[in-house]
């Protein structure tokens, strides 16, 4: 039983789709890479995935044991507010809303996890001070955290490691192959593709479509498959000229 | 001092504005943090100028004032809300699209039936006398509604106003909070700009976030301080233009840029301290 299910979805923006003819499946376990240049629609599929847009075209099946509410999301690097004054902890605590429904106050279980979550990455001693004011490798576990709050089997992840310097990369991806190997299904857009083939079990590559300004696109889906068979195609060979490191 | 305060506590006047002034200016400041954190600073004084076009008719149609002025503020609240939402207006245009046609339409009415009289300065400057008693008692109910809804929502509001996207991805509902933050404030704005004036109820909103935000960190408390502040300023607003015969509302403010910048100055005293501290330490 897989945790989503594409068959032939296509996203896009005012019902003209950038992304076409997707056809993938998400099983529980898995740690799927989405790869592809710039603007080849990684971060709309994404939103796709969440619900924050609908499908333009096709089917979108997600699992019944699963629904939105037990997705956590990790954003792509925005330039944070500068003043914003919240607590590492609020930040963190703040991923347990979508399961309150209208409840208005946290429980017991929900600070719970909260501590037990900044405490796996390492992050429980910076509970009260500033998100603003923390490195970037600190926000970014920060909300991690906070992704891991909201997530029962599945995290999204869009570019964990931007804008952060080779160790706190390092550790970033570390982090998450634990978390997968703990039995957590993981999503994840990605431009360091070499990280991508080490971590990953399946890879998903997009490609730009031809079409005029990304006008109805289709097949823009250029290989779905597992990692090793990834690393055989032609795909993965012109997409990263040929070299791939270990 | 205290024959002084309870001279003044003597009118019963002072006091009815002294409950519902305190009442608004808690409200106010709660709110303020999150619409001053959203970048909607501006809402609060395009939704005062909607309320003075509304009190305007309301004068010209003889209706009760608060009546009139509650409704079609929080109606404008609503449509800035779409409106910056959906269209390709921009906010900041769309307030001040609404906020100028609701000023033009309200001298229009004005100077058609009344004239320019002092009922019009009251609307835009604010008087202290303005509250009747039946006024009151919808201030104070109305003011307590919002300050019960904002504990209740406390962490939504937080969640909405920190990051929105990654509250709707995980299946909050953010439309309804957005549309309960812009509910709240078109309320406290209606009530409030009686006392304080069409022109100055958006100083109430900003002022006293902004400070809290210049020594405090947390989310919780630069909203409790803000709350703190925004109690403290209005009553020591309210003793001074008792004491000096000023405007209620333009002493408050006064009052809130003087907390202003002492709170600056202690912020950037806290900074600096701190960053010698740090540089010490980095040294040894």
């Amino acid at each position: 039983m897989s945790l989503i299910a594409c068959k032939n979805a296509s996203f896009g923006y005012e019902g003209n789709a950038v992304i076409g003819n997707l056809d993938f499946e998400i099983n529980p376990g898995d740690y799927l890479c989405i790869v592809g240049e710039n603007g080849s629609g990684k971060s709309t599929l994404i939103k796709g995935l969440l619900g924050l847009k609908t499908a333009v075209g096709g089917n979108v099946f997600i699992s019944k044991e699963f629904c939105l509410n037990q997705t956590g999301y990790l954003p792509q690097q925005t330039a944070a507010q500068k003043d914003f004054p919240a607590s590492v902890y609020e930040a963190v605590i703040s991923g347990r809303l979508g399961q309150r429904g209208f409840l208005p106050f946290y429980s017991r279980k929900d600070k719970y996890a909260a501590q037990e979550n900044m405490r796996s990455l390492n992050i429980w001693d910076l509970r009260n001070k500033c998100y603003a004011e923390l490195s970037g490798g600190q926000q970014r576990r920060t909300l991690l955290a906070r992704a891991l709050c909201a997530a029962g089997k599945l995290l999204l992840l869009d570019e964990p490691a931007s804008g952060l310097d080779p160790t706190a990369t390092r550790e970033m991806y570390g982090l998450i192959k634990t978390l997968n190997a703990g039995g957590m299904s993981i999503i994840m857009v990605s431009h360091d593709i070499n990280a991508a083939l080490k971590c990953a079990s399946h890879i998903l590559h997009l490609q730009k479509c031809g079409a005029a300004q990304n006008l109805n696109c289709q097949n823009t889906q250029a290989f779905f498959g597992k990692t090793q068979d990834y690393i055989k195609s032609s795909v993965a060979a012109d997409f990263t000229g040929g070299k791939i490191y270990d | 001092m205290i024959d002084t305060l309870s001279e003044m506590f003597s009118y019963a006047f002072i006091v009815r504005a002294f409950i519902v002034g305190l009442l608004i200016s808690l409200c106010s400041s709660l709110l303020g943090v999150s619409l001053v954190l959203k970048r909607y600073s501006m809402i609060g004084d395009g939704l005062s100028h909607v309320g003075f076009g509304a009190l305007a008719v309301a004068a010209a149609l003889s209706a009760a004032p608060l009546s009139v002025a509650v409704p079609a503020v929080v109606v404008a609240a609503f449509v800035l809300l779409r409106i910056s939402e959906n269209t390709k207006i921009k906010g900041d245009a769309a307030i001040a699209l609404i906020s100028t046609s609701s000023l033009a339409i309200g001298v229009a009415v004005v100077s058609l039936t009344t004239g320019m009289n002092t009922d019009v300065c009251n609307y835009m400057f604010g008087s202290i006398l303005a509250m009747s008693k039946s006024d009151v008692n919808l201030s104070a109910a109305l003011a307590v509604c919002v300050l019960i809804l904002f504990v209740v929502f406390y962490n939504k509001i937080f969640a909405v106003t920190f990051d929105e996207t990654f509250a709707r991805a995980t299946g909050v509902k953010t439309g309804i909070y957005n549309m309960l933050i812009a509910f709240l404030t078109a309320i406290t704005i209606a009530l409030g700009m009686r006392m304080m004036g069409a022109l100055l109820i958006s100083s109430l909103i900003i002022f006293p976030a902004l400070t809290a935000m210049r020594v405090f960190k947390k989310f919780k408390s630069v909203t409790i301080c803000a709350a703190i502040i925004s109690v403290i300023c209005f009553f020591a607003g309210i003793v001074c233009s008792y004491l000096y015969a000023t405007p209620a509302g333009a002493s408050v403010v006064i009052i809130n840029i003087a907390a202003f910048l002492l709170f600056s100055a202690a912020g950037f005293a806290r900074r600096r301290f701190r960053s010698k501290t740090f540089f010490k330490r980095g040294q040894i």
